[in-house]
């Protein structure tokens, strides 16, 4: 099916905001303006935003480390997201959180997550607590090449397919796990490989094409919508940036960066719409310069906001706690 | 034995280094304690040496059959440890983060810590466990705790946290040595601290504490990083006139109690600090045994500084807040001295 004209253009709003949002995090990180580890998804824009496109604001998804793409793509504020990754008192978590853990429950993001496989699991508590009620709620679960030779992935992919839960399990291979690329960390040479083992429905699209994504995401949604249980769609992908800012990546090739960033999926998508006539010059230069404005918004907000007082540390440990 | 000043990471890398060609049974395993595995260019050999460059320059030396970099399985690795251990190896294993054993924590703590004792004596398990604890990184709730104390709670396991470059050393190696399952808790806030340490072969005693300042007045325990803290402190109190005696228990499982209690009968005074979560903690339990063992010693309630009981914040701000520090233990011990002035 193709894909309606406000959809391409939100595909590529949201796509061109990460990248931007990546790509500030990563200056202001080197500027030394933000603390801790921060893993920035540049690269992988079309897995995030190819799956959500298919989704509500009322589905549901889990996250990793590498999570702003995901927030941005599923709605979350990004000005609560900048700010968090300040640690202002104005984001997402009040600043307790920082980049590897935002989150926001109203748009159902159940949060980046700082342990690597810890997604599956939880995915599979919105999936369950959604068929338990009877809604048709989805929920997506991200996680990395690295997180699937993880106990819980295949735990939660077992636990999803016998109780035919409504999940979309989206493997990004980008090909390493911090220095480990997956010709070492697993002897299948696709995660979706794995799916044969639970009896559910194994994907690859490729990562860096969007569309390629958007129509595999549709089908695994449709089919967990319906109740016809999980699917396991991997795309691969890679990350523009270092594993974590601070990475020397030492360990693979300028020739290997190079022959992902020519396929870019902001480029390709731009170069295919216009090609086929979907949307315009012009459309385009627009939605860029509005992603351009929202994420100067951001910035201001974020820079205008205080850090949180101190005391704040001892809230939200407990809903009650006498 | 000549010393030089070297930091905290480079006596740890000297530690492996010296244990590894000492005996070939030490292999390491962990996530990119090498970096690049399976990759053939030797420019990729080494590419990350551990997260924090614990483990550079280890792989040229002794080669990807001791240097297993491994997949992020946990449980798989670690457990791997240990049934290693049990056969004969004497294995080195690193848990990136202490706040991931929630993923692995049955390999050791219900295998390694416990299968010796369940086969009546007729195991053993050499296993050496390296983490990473501590706040102070902004790295959030999830890769800043301490959480050594929960491992002193299982019979079966030794714990040892170095404060210093020469414990560091010396303690990894007696680690690796002991044929007992041991938890070694580096805090990462002290990789680049500079302090003297023996050349060649350097082993400390585990479970021997150390009197690190001498004093009169009030006893501190301080534990990892929290020794460098209260030398802080000490230097602002020495100001004011008191003089604090800080111990450094250096292994917390077993647990130097002498060396505590008879620096409390010295001082009539104790104060405890420890950045882990501050419920059945080493603060409680080393305030327990001064109650239990030396209570009519003291001349004041004890004390101890610890940070809330709330999970490590994110913002820079809140985590000042958290963690302790000198103002705080300053605090504390002029609250159990009496006021000279
Ligand atoms: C349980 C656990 N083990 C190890 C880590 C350290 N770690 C953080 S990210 C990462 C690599 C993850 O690789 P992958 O799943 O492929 O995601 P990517 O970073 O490539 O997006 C590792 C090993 C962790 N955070 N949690
Ligand atoms: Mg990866």
């Amino acid at each position: 099916m193709p894909i309606k004209k406000d959809r391409l253009k939100w595909i590529y709003e949201r796509m061109c905001l990460i990248r931007k949002f990546e790509d500030h995090v990563h200056d202001e990180f080197a500027a030394g303006a933000i603390a801790g580890f921060v893993h920035l998804y540049a690269g992988e824009e079309a897995i995030a935003v190819g799956t959500m496109a298919n989704l509500r604001d009322d589905d549901s998804i889990t996250s990793t480390h590498r999570g702003h793409g995901h927030c941005i793509a599923k709605g979350v504020d990004i000005n609560a997201m900048l700010a968090e990754i300040y640690g202002k008192a104005t984001g997402a978590c009040k600043g307790k959180g920082g980049s590897m853990h935002i989150a926001d429950m109203t748009k159902g993001m159940l949060g980046a997550n700082g342990i690597v496989g810890a997604g599956p699991p939880l995915a599979c508590g919105a999936a369950l607590a959604a068929k338990l009620r009877g809604t048709d709620q989805v929920t997506a679960c991200f996680f990395g090449d690295g997180a699937s030779n993880q106990g819980t992935f295949h735990e939660s992919l077992n636990l999803a397919s016998i109780w035919d839960l409504p999940i979309v399990f989206v493997a990004e291979n980008n090909v390493y796990a911090e220095t480990t690329s997956t010709d070492y960390s697993m002897r299948v040479p696709n995660i979706a490989d794995r799916a044969v083992a639970y009896g559910i429905p194994g994907v690859v699209v490729d990562g860096m094409d969007v569309f390629a994504v958007y129509d595999a995401a549709a089908e695994a949604v449709a089919r967990a919508r319906k109740g016809k249980g999980p699917t396991l769609l991997e795309g691969k992908t890679y990350r523009y940036y270092g594993h974590f800012e601070g990475d020397t990546i030492l360990y693979r090739t300028k020739q290997e960066e190079q022959s992902y960033k020519d396929r870019d999926p902001i480029l390709q998508f731009h170069k295919r719409v216009l090609e086929e006539g979907l949307l315009s010059e012009d459309q385009l230069a627009k939605i860029d310069q509005q992603t351009d404005t929202t994420l100067k918004k951001a910035k201001i907000f974020a820079a205008a906001s205080p850090f949180p007082e101190p005391q704040e540390c001892l809230e939200d440990v407990y809903v009650k706690y006498p | 034995m000549p010393e030089r000043e070297i930091t905290y990471r480079e006596a740890i890398n000297e530690a492996f280094v010296q244990e590894m060609q000492r005996d070939p049974n030490v292999i390491l395993l962990g996530e990119d304690i090498a970096g690049a595995p399976g990759r053939d260019d030797p420019d990729m050999l080494d590419a990350w040496g551990g997260v924090f460059g614990m483990t550079k320059g280890l792989v040229g030396k002794f080669g990807s059959q001791r240097m297993l970099d491994t997949p992020i399985s946990e449980s798989a690795f670690i457990g791997a440890a240990v049934g290693a251990a049990a056969s004969g190896m004497r294995p080195v294993v690193e848990l990136m983060f202490v706040g991931f054993c929630g993923v692995c924590l049955d390999q050791i703590v219900n295998q390694g810590a416990k299968l010796r004792y369940m086969f009546g004596g007729r195991a053993k398990v050499p296993v050496t466990v390296r983490t990473t604890i501590g706040a102070g990184l902004g790295a959030a709730a999830q890769h800043s705790d301490c959480l050594y104390s929960i491992f002193t709670h299982y019979p079966g396991l030794k714990c040892v946290l170095p404060a210093t470059p020469a414990d560091a050393k010396g303690l990894l190696a007696a680690a690796i040595r002991d044929d007992d399952p041991v938890i070694y808790f580096e805090n990462k806030v002290l990789y680049e601290t500079k302090g003297p340490v023996p050349e060649g072969e350097h082993v400390v005693e585990i479970g021997k504490a150390n009197i690190v300042r001498q004093g009169t007045d009030v006893t501190v325990v301080a534990l990892s990083r929290m020794v460098n803290v209260a030398l802080e402190a000490a230097d602002i109190l020495n100001k004011e006139g008191i003089s604090i005696e800080i111990v450094d228990p250096r292994t917390i499982s077993p647990l130097d109690e002498q060396t505590i209690l008879d620096s409390v009968r010295k001082t009539e005074r104790l104060v405890v600090v420890d950045e882990d979560h501050p419920r059945c903690s080493m603060a409680t339990d080393i305030i327990a045994l001064v109650a239990t063992k030396a209570f009519e010693y003291l001349d004041a309630p004890a004390r101890m500084v610890t940070p809330p009981h709330t999970p490590v914040p994110f913002s820079p701000v809140l985590e000042k807040f958290y963690v302790p520090d000198a103002q705080r233990i300053v605090k504390a011990v002029m609250a159990v001295v009496p006021q000279k002035r």
